[in-house]
């Protein structure tokens, strides 16, 4: 996956904007441009028809940038308290080595986003929950703050809100007392967006990660994953993550 | 066996009315902490993303546990049928909803909403097994409490066996739920065990007659009532048995973890204390082994000892300190021990303290939350026996027992 034009993201535009071309388009020359235009109506239910997921080339993924975590963080309004150990991380940075091997590897980490979740099998309340398109997120309206999610999650991919939360997005709502975790930016996925991280990869040229539709034969992410095939991190777990890694 | 006569105590000496302000203040301060807590968000207290579960847990689930084997002894009298045990029956059922109100209370107040409780009564995912003892800890109350109705009810009393064989079940599903809490977490390396279920049932035999025996000695002591060496004796031999048998599955757990080659960092993290694990590996031998089991072993066996019931008293203090220990190492050096994201690999770095050992140090408010718990219990026991008069006028051997001329 050399090209990283193949990353590109194509939403960036502001779903208004694309609305308004929409429009224009369906004016002009409908039928012609209607396949180009995907965001998803706010009534329409997500349907187990696609499966959202991102492939990371730990070979492309740039030893010491930050830039996937940076824009995560401001995409969702995550401000650090300056006290580490309880700030909130939705995704983070590691440097791996193999102990036989030598290799080191760099690759950022997150929530894997699991067909088989054990954070929504351990939920008491259904807080935690998967959306048919895979998407893994916390409903942080009957989240009790009980924790027991993060203690099931074999990546440790969740945080809890120790304190109050301010500076949050609109899109995003969070709270003191509840647990929380990357949303693979859901908010711009549903408006055909691409997620932060991904996003933030590719401008700074890396163009490590790929994110897409895996049941989509045609996406990017699903040829790259058929040339290239692409690891689950604890793959024992037999979890069948949305998070795929090269390299490692 | 006479029959025996249950009667409230009086409640109205200084030490009585003491011990419930000492106990208040106990709870007051567990509240404060509540609120400190609550107001400020968890940052304020040693857990953090890494070591998400701290001292309230291992205060709560201890309680929890001890909450199902205080029923012994009702069970005993009902299940198996031994009369000796009947007269203590309902103190028994009073002890155990006393320690489930407590545990459940620190749980609920280190909980991140705990506002949201009605959240968790209403919302069920049936996968969980957390929701699974909500409705176990909940369906506890409810039979043991038809149980003591039915025993102390003249007209019901015919159908007391059957509510305490539905209690007895009832408690053994609850505490294989609690162990279950932590056997069903695949991840994490010193979990993922399900003989974490068994495992609990017998710790809570433990715990629950330490506590049970405690209470039986204070309260007689305290109303300068009658009590026997007859069923003294029995109880005594009774909580031997249970640490012995506490530590056959302790030694079972290790050997089991000690055979896979997965586990083998684990266990040197908890046994020897390898790899930042001289905390907890103190706490296991010194704590749980040494001064919660063989200590005990040896004061309740020791021949020279054996109707001291001051000594008795010591070991089951021991016997609950030791309890608390092991729920430490299991709680906390569980989620100490680093998480094998990425086996076979080394981390050299991580912006989330990937695989190193996490530091806890519980802060006052955790551990005056679960004092608080522990006061709560023991408030519900003394108001209980008060206006409930739960326990028996007197266990004399000629009451309890004519034929033991206390062994």
């Amino acid at each position: 996956m050399s090209n990283t034009k193949e990353t590109i993201n194509i939403s960036r535009r502001s779903f208004v904007e694309k609305s308004a071309t929409a429009a224009a388009a369906l004016t002009i020359a409908p039928g012609v441009i209607l396949n180009q235009v995907h965001a998803k109506p706010a009534d329409e239910a997500v349907t187990s028809a696609k499966r959202w997921g991102i492939l990371i080339d730990t070979d492309k993924c740039g030893k010491g940038c930050n830039d996937c975590v940076t824009a995560c963080h401001e995409e969702n309004g995550i401000a650090s308290h300056g006290r580490p150990l309880t700030d909130q991380v939705w995704i983070r940075k590691v440097k791996l080595r193999d102990k036989l091997t030598q290799n080191v590897v760099s690759l950022p980490m997150m929530c894997q986003h699991c067909e088989n979740p054990p954070c929504v099998d351990v939920c008491p309340t259904g807080a935690s929950f998967k959306r048919e398109d895979g998407i893994v997120l916390v409903d942080r309206h009957i989240c009790i703050g009980c924790r027991y999610c993060m203690m099931a999650c074999p990546y440790k991919a969740r945080s809890f809100a120790h304190e109050v939360v301010d500076n949050q997005r609109d899109y995003q709502p969070r709270g003191k007392g509840t647990v929380e975790s990357c949303t693979m930016c859901v908010h711009r996925v549903d408006e055909d967006g691409t997620p932060a991280c991904v996003e933030a990869c590719s401008k700074a040229e890396h163009g490590a990660m790929i994110f897409g539709d895996m049941k989509d034969p045609e996406s990017n992410i699903s040829k790259a994953l058929v040339k290239h095939g692409g690891t689950q991190i604890r793959a024992d777990l037999g979890l069948n993550t949305g998070v795929r890694y090269r390299g490692i | 066996m006479k029959k025996i006569q249950l009667q409230p105590i009086d409640g109205n000496s200084s030490g009585y009315l003491g011990l419930l302000a000492l106990l208040g203040a106990f709870i007051a301060a567990g509240m404060g902490s509540f609120y400190y807590m609550e107001t400020n968000g968890h940052w304020v207290t040693g857990m953090d993303n890494q070591v998400v579960w701290g001292m309230p847990h291992v205060f709560a689930v201890f309680l929890i546990v001890a909450a199902s084997g205080a029923l012994n002894v009702a069970s005993i009298s009902s299940v198996f049928n031994k009369k000796v045990y009947k007269p203590l029956a309902p103190l028994s059922t009073l002890v155990a909803i006393a320690l489930l109100v407590g545990g459940l209370m620190i749980l609920v107040l280190d909980l991140g909403r705990p506002d949201r409780l009605i959240v968790a009564m209403t919302y069920y995912n049936f996968k969980s097994i957390f929701a699974w003892n909500m409705i176990l800890y909940n369906g506890f109350f409810v039979i043991v409490g038809i149980y003591a109705w039915f025993m102390l009810d003249r007209t019901m009393k015919q159908y007391s066996r059957y509510a305490g064989i539905a209690a007895f079940v009832w408690r053994l599903a609850l505490t294989t739920g609690t162990g279950s809490i932590f056997g069903f977490l695949v991840a994490r390396t010193g979990y993922d065990m399900a003989m974490m279920a068994p495992m609990f049932i017998i710790m809570s035999f433990s715990f629950g007659l330490a506590i049970f025996i405690l209470v039986l000695l204070a309260s007689y002591n305290w109303t300068g009532r009658e009590l026997g060496d007859a069923i003294v004796m029995r109880l005594r031999k009774l909580l031997g048995i249970f640490v012995m048998a506490v530590l056959y599955f302790v030694v079972v757990y290790h050997i089991s973890n000690l055979y896979a080659t997965e586990h083998h960092g684990f266990e040197k993290f908890m046994l020897l204390g390898e790899n930042g694990g001289e905390k907890y590996s103190n706490i296991f031998w010194i704590g749980q082994i040494l001064i919660g089991s063989l200590v005990p072993l040896a004061m309740i066996y020791a021949p020279a000892v054996a109707r001291c019931r001051r000594t008795l008293a010591m070991a089951c203090a021991l016997v609950i300190f030791g309890g608390l220990a092991q729920m430490y190492t299991i709680i906390i050096g569980g989620q100490a021990y680093p998480l094998d994201i990425f086996p076979g690999m080394e981390v050299l770095e991580s912006g989330f303290n990937d695989g190193i050992v996490s530091q806890y140090s519980a802060t006052m408010p955790e551990i005056l939350l679960g004092l608080g718990g522990f006061a709560t219990a023991l408030i519900v026991i003394a108001l209980g026996v008060k206006v409930l008069g739960f326990l028996p006028a007197t266990l004399a051997d000629s009451v309890t027992d004519p034929h033991a001329k206390a062994e």
